[in-house]
């Protein structure tokens, strides 16, 4: 079993969601970012995503999309995330997972990248505009290697197709909450909860829902139907806003802190 | 035929897009494909296209030229006479007929030149529904006569600043809003490219052209041509005269591709020349990019070839070698710019200007029995401006 199906089962017998937090590798820095994964950990994070940037994010909002470019200011490549991970497992376990856009593990090579993944210690792998028709390769050096390979899911998905998704996908399903781009929002989509219910019903799969999960209401509202909440942007935003601070680290920790008391 | 039902061109091509709009993706397909089985559709379209955007547009010998550059028998076919002054119509037409059809009311649409974006407003205008184009605030600059025309047609332009500011990046803004609003949108792309149907239902409107051109050169000539020439962006023009001649082995392909100010000065757009296999926009095909994967920067004095990536069909074509892929640069395409307003009259928008500056190479190399057809798939008005600037001329 993965480290992250592991992990999702051991908090659903505590009954708790996962909190999964995503940060984009090299915002500001590649050892801030080392920083973070360590803090957010020990203030309650149980999953750790990490975006590798891209030069066009198609899914991204204004949020994200600045982060990736503080982070290309440096010319962080691809190679250079795998080497922050490996050196991030020398002090952790907790599940990391990779998410960006597809040619970036195109460009790589999709079986090398594979390798070179599971070798650094990376658990899982997102794509945002890789459905699961057009993942076959990615798939194939993926299940060889043990790394999850996580499909997205989204309330236009007919249910043929969240049934086709549920059975691709490994670790969780990533259930995308609204109809739009990543980025903070004030409230939740109204049919969330409804959608959510109807998902559960056809799969056994854990869900994680991300997109606008902005604070620890929102999670409160979504934890009995879920099992794990991405928080993106919302993150970020602490981040944007203590570029200049020395303590930048311990305030993303004591917000994630204050998401993951929502987990409960 | 091709694409095969994935959408693939050999190994080009494709669906590669957040999970959001694969749905709307499948009932486009299903839309298109029943259209175009329809007869009433296909007859509405034809009215529209002979009627409203003024075709058949002329297949033009060139005489003069011809005579100038001492060769083959070159003619014109005059997309730039078409309505908006552009190819983009029989496209922009199609797709929004296909937009009423599937009941959706609203449209966006990216442009870069502005030639796209003026012919969605006006399909939009004329169909009655609503319009918002993303156009890269770079462009916006380059490109101000168009982007008036466009909010005088009652369409929305919306500036995009993220990126290099041009064209690739009005195509991710316009992506990120159609995700935001798929349920009443359509998203009205004006290329070849993107995912599947979008590379395929643009080039089968695009078709016109080389259905026309095939019956119009029988006719004047009484043979096939020996060479199709023009330029390549995203590859709308070029695949619209190209395909219909697709089995006829014997008419040679040109594609012509912006070299900007020199493939080895690294400011440029040919991706099919420069540039390796990634995905972008929805499909698999050439890209520039960098070793990272990291999509590079582009530079074309036309606006509308100022774009990374190109149509599947096209890196198909490149890999069977069924088309050559030509480079001609900024310089290059500004003196042939010159060459036809002053031999003809005739003043080309600088994209078709590259394709032009190519036979003005090859048309002297040929003998006297050899046909060329360029596409001439837009009028110059838009460009004078910029014209006037590489000529250090002050408006």
């Amino acid at each position: 079993m993965s480290r992250i199906s592991e992990k999702l089962k051991e908090l659903k017998k505590k009954k708790k969601t996962a909190l999964i937090p995503f940060i984009t590798a090299g915002d500001p820095d590649l050892k801030t970012t080392k920083a973070l994964v360590l803090e957010m950990e020990r203030r309650g994070a149980d999953i750790i995503e990490l975006g590798v940037p891209f030069s066009d994010p198609i899914a991204d909002g204004p949020t994200i999309q600045a982060a990736g470019i503080r982070a290309m200011k440096h010319k962080i490549s691809l190679e250079d995330i795998l080497k922050l991970v490996k050196d991030l497992r020398r002090k952790t376990e907790v599940p990391l997972v990779l998410m960006t856009y597809y040619n970036l593990f195109y460009n790589y090579g999709i079986e090398r990248f594979a390798v070179q993944a599971k070798k650094s210690g990376v658990d899982g792998v997102i794509a945002a505009d890789l459905p699961v028709e057009e993942a076959s390769e990615l798939k194939k050096y993926a299940r060889k290697n043990n790394l999850d390979t996580i499909f997205l899911a989204s309330p236009t998905s007919p249910p043929q197709r969240l049934k086709l998704i549920a059975k691709e996908t490994r670790g969780f399903i990533y259930y995308v909450s609204l109809t739009g781009v990543t980025g903070v929002r004030e409230e939740l989509a109204e049919d969330l909860i409804s959608s959510l219910k109807r998902l559960k019903r056809l799969t056994k799969k854990p869900i994680a829902v991300g997109f606008g999960i902005s604070k620890p209401e929102h999670i409160r509202k979504i934890r009995r139907y879920a099992d794990g909440a991405v928080v993106g942007s919302a993150i970020i935003s602490v981040i944007e806003k203590n570029l200049k601070s020395k303590d930048l680290v311990k305030k993303v920790g004591n917000f994630v802190r204050r998401l993951a008391q929502a987990c409960y | 035929m091709l694409p095969n039902r994935r959408g693939y061109f050999g190994e080009f091509g494709g669906r590669f897009v957040p999970e959001t709009l694969m749905n709307a993706l499948e009932e486009l397909e299903q839309a298109y494909s029943s259209a175009k089985r329809d007869g009433r559709f296909q007859k509405e379209l034809k009215y529209y296209l002979s009627q409203y955007a003024g075709r058949p547009t002329p297949l033009y010998f060139a005489q003069k030229l011809t005579k100038k550059l001492g060769g083959a028998r070159i003619y014109l076919k005059r997309e730039d006479l078409c309505h908006t002054g552009a190819h983009k119509i029989n496209n922009t037409l199609g797709q929004g007929l296909l937009t009423k059809r599937m009941g959706k009311k609203r449209v966006i649409a990216e442009t870069g030149a502005g030639q796209h974006g003026v012919a969605t407003a006006v399909a939009a205008a004329l169909l009655g529904l609503e319009c918002e184009v993303y156009m890269g605030t770079e462009d916006i600059k380059r490109q101000s006569l168009n982007v008036f025309r466009m909010k005088l047609l009652g369409s929305k332009v919306i500036p995009v600043k993220s990126g290099f500011r041009t064209l690739k990046d009005a195509i991710n803004e316009a992506l990120r809003d159609w995700v935001t609003n798929i349920r009443i949108t359509h998203y009205l792309l004006g290329s070849t490219v993107g995912p599947h149907p979008y590379p395929v239902m643009v080039r089968d409107f695009q078709s016109i052209i080389g259905k026309e051109t095939k019956e119009q050169i029988l006719k004047q000539e009484g043979r096939l041509p020996d060479y199709l020439v023009a330029c390549v962006g995203g590859g709308s023009n070029s695949l619209g005269l190209f395909h219909p001649f697709y089995r006829d082995k014997r008419v040679k392909f040109i594609g012509v591709e912006a070299a900007g100010r020199g493939i080895k000065t690294g400011k440029h757009s040919s991706p099919l020349l420069a540039g390796s296999v990634g995905v972008l926009h929805g499909s698999e095909s050439y890209l520039l990019q960098n070793k990272d994967g990291q999509i590079k920067e582009t530079h074309s004095i036309a606006p509308g070839l100022d774009y990374p990536g190109v149509g599947p069909e096209h890196s198909f074509y490149k890999k069977i070698g069924r088309a050559k892929y030509v480079p001609i640069t900024d310089k290059e395409a500004l003196k042939a710019f010159l060459l036809l307003a002053q031999t003809e009259g005739i003043t080309p928008a600088l994209e078709s200007a590259h394709a032009l500056a190519y036979v003005v190479r090859l048309a002297p190399k040929l003998s006297k029995n050899k046909i060329i057809v360029i596409n001439l798939s837009g009028r110059g008005d838009k460009d004078v401006h910029i014209v006037a600037e590489a000529l250090g001329v002050r408006l």
